[in-house]
């Protein structure tokens, strides 16, 4: 039985336009064989967690730079149990203080990666960590 | 890990090209003295724009700063200030780039955390409280509500009775590297030129001494760009900003020296210096031989260098001090007019006081101790940078060409080429990191088993409660019919094809808010959308 491919929504919320952390990781987790939505700048956690939905998302890549890591996460959290998605792995690259890292765990952000994170590193902890619901395989 | 590099292994400079390992006389046999580099001071002003270099003038040591609340900002100008700062750079919040008022629901959680937030005229008066506008001069990094920010600083200016013909700064006001690079953009290309050129026209007849314009490539490289990308890419939006101006109907020599750049000061030492010294050849040919411009001013590129922020690494961020000092000194040695040095805990957070005094003491060092600004342009002959200057400008003249023949930078981007051309180098970039044909100390080579605990300056929401507060009370203290009708005027501007700068001025002097007059535009305009690709 083989697995199915992994499903990453890749999203930019907030206000920045930084996108190249987002567009690199994107590609890298395209050419690891994960199929990638990319769904580009300004979304809200509103219109990640649909696009999550939609898309039968495994993963939901985030790209944070501005500071407003707390607030859309704490919102898109909410938004993904609301919608029976808990087990959706969200994963989070950014400009992150070392204080918030803890409360965002807490929160079920399961992988946090700072600048200079080798893309390896975030394929592996994808791979490790993503659900493997074989009643879901297409 | 093998230290050093390996014989017969391909060496490329940071921008992935070839490079020999030895270069001759043969490599710059080509340059000829008075043609291609002049003295300093001399045309083409390969060697620089100032005949006695750094002698008569250092460069302006400009540190960007701005977090939270105008009074917050303003605290660490008076530091920057009293450290011996020679000019101020204002960073402003996402929120007031972006043109949103503090209550928009995609400014959530957003204001003050990169930049100060200004909302109204009120936060710029607190910005600039005790700061005589007359004796400092300002950069801010502003683009797309350019106008609008700048219309604040000159109310400003004016309640301190200093006169706008004598004040002197920079708005950034660059929206074509917003479009290919950093992505803050509001309204679609052709009204966003528009409302640049009215700075320009404006600026021409009442604030002679302004920098209407910082074309930058900063952030094109920190996209992902190589050198010769930054240069092409920055120069050919140079050249699309002055042809909306003479096709609006401006004279050259009238706007075109009030015209500014802005680089990047990236890791390879030689090729980032080559590379300012190549943007100067290219500025002053494309002025004189394809626009005719009479005036030196028009001929002289004149420029703003930032340390290259994307080479900060969170891994061991001591590091990051000898990366900037070394990227500071191409910038020098380069020539540059103004310099900001990155602090070291920028991967992290906002710098600290304590951190942002040491990138300003980095650049006093060297302007100091080092010897290095004593003779003009020092490299000047060396056979590698003469051959690198020649590379840089022949491939950056490439690309001016091949977007000439789309039609000029804005059908380009239109077409999405610059952003391509940047993604593809950003991947590259990432992939020879990632195999290790790029190193970078601390992330994949001598990596340290325990990281330094950093103490970083965290913006809490405070600042968001207490602008949401601000901002109702301004709301109601000012008259409203007043800024109705301002910002009604502002539409009508906007649906015709006059003056821009003047109604927006009217807006400011009612109190308007940032949101409430990009809004108006808005209305008139729409919104920008990005093919979204990667």
């Amino acid at each position: 039985m083989s697995e199915r491919t992994i499903r990453v929504v890749i999203a930019k919320p907030g206000l920045d336009g930084h996108d190249r952390g987002a567009k690199v990781i994107a590609r890298a987790l395209r050419d690891a064989g994960m199929e990638v939505i990319y769904m580009g700048l300004r979304q809200t956690p509103e219109q990640i967690a649909s696009a999550a939905a939609q898309e039968d998302a495994d993963v939901i890549g985030l790209s944070i730079l501005s500071g407003a890591h707390w607030h859309v996460c704490a919102r898109l959290m909410e938004l993904l149990r609301a919608r029976g998605l808990d087990d959706v792995l969200v994963v989070l690259g950014g400009i992150i203080p070392d204080q918030d890292r803890a409360r965002l765990r807490e929160l079920g952000v399961a992988g946090i990666f700072l600048p200079g994170t080798p893309m390896q590193d975030i394929i592996a902890f994808i791979t490790a960590h993503v659900r493997r619901d074989t009643a879901r395989e297409a | 890990m093998k230290s050093g590099v390996a014989p017969g292994r391909d060496v490329t400079s940071v921008s992935d090209r070839d490079l020999e390992p030895l270069f001759t006389p043969a490599d710059a046999a080509a340059v000829d003295y008075a043609r291609d580099l002049g003295d300093p001071g001399r045309y083409p002003y390969t060697r620089g724009i100032h005949a006695t270099g750094y002698r008569g003038k250092l460069w302006t040591m400009r540190q960007f700063a701005g977090f939270g609340s105008a009074a917050d900002t303003n605290q660490r100008y008076r530091e920057l200030l009293a450290a011996g700062g020679t000019g101020l750079s204002v960073a402003f919040d996402l929120p007031t780039l972006m043109g949103r008022d503090p209550d928009h629901p995609l400014a959530l959680g957003e204001v003050g955390k990169c930049g100060v937030s200004v909302m109204t005229l009120a936060d710029m008066e607190a910005l600039f409280d005790g700061i005589d506008l007359g004796a400092v001069t300002t950069s801010m990094t502003i683009n797309s509500p350019a106008p609008m920010l700048f219309a604040m600083y000159l109310v400003v200016a004016e309640q301190q009775g200093a006169s706008w013909s004598q004040l002197s700064g920079t708005i950034q006001n660059d929206i074509l590297k917003e479009f290919i690079a950093q992505k803050e953009y509001i309204y679609p290309p052709r009204p966003s030129m528009r409302l640049i050129v009215d700075t320009f026209r404006f600026c021409a007849e009442r604030v002679p001494r302004w920098n209407t314009i910082s074309v930058s490539g900063y952030h094109i490289r920190e996209a992902g760009a190589t050198a010769a990308q930054e240069l092409a890419f920055t120069l050919r939006d140079g050249i699309e900003y002055v042809q909306w101006g003479v096709d609006a109907g401006l004279d050259v020599d009238a706007f075109v020296p009030r015209m500014s750049f802005f680089f990047n000061a990236h890791n390879d030492f030689f090729e980032e210096i080559a590379k300012y010294r190549a943007a100067r050849r290219i500025w002053a040919r494309v002025m004189r031989e394809r626009f005719g411009a009479q005036s030196e001013k028009s001929w002289q590129l004149r420029f703003h260098t930032q340390t290259a922020g994307v080479t900060l690494t969170a891994q061991q961020p001591y590091n990051n001090v000898v990366r900037t000092a070394l990227q500071a000194l191409a910038g020098v040695l380069g020539g540059t007019n103004s310099l900001h040095t990155n602090s070291l805990d920028e991967a992290l957070a906002l710098p600290t006081t304590e951190t942002a005094t040491l990138a300003l003491r980095t650049q006093q060092i060297i302007a100091h101790e080092s010897g290095v600004a004593n003779v003009a342009d020092p490299l000047g002959g060396s056979w590698y940078v003469e051959a690198l200057t020649n590379r840089l400008e022949a491939e950056a003249l490439a690309y001016v060409d091949r977007i000439d023949r789309m039609g000029g930078m804005v059908a380009a981007i239109e077409q999405g080429y610059p952003q391509r051309e940047i993604a593809e180098s950003a991947y590259r970039y990432q992939q020879a990191v990632e195999e290790g044909r790029t190193v970078v100390v601390g992330v994949n080579a001598h990596v340290a088993d325990q990281e330094p605990k950093m103490p970083i300056l965290y913006i809490d929401d405070t600042v968001g409660e207490w602008q949401l507060s601000r901002l109702a009370a301004v709301r109601a203290s000012r008259d409203g019919t007043r800024v109705a009708a301002s910002l009604e005027a502002m539409r009508q501007a906007a649906r015709g094809d006059g003056p821009l700068m003047e109604p927006i001025l009217e807006a400011v002097r009612a109190y308007a808010t940032v949101g409430e007059m990009c809004d108006a535009l808005r209305d008139v305009w729409g919104e920008y959308v990005e093919r979204t690709e990667f």
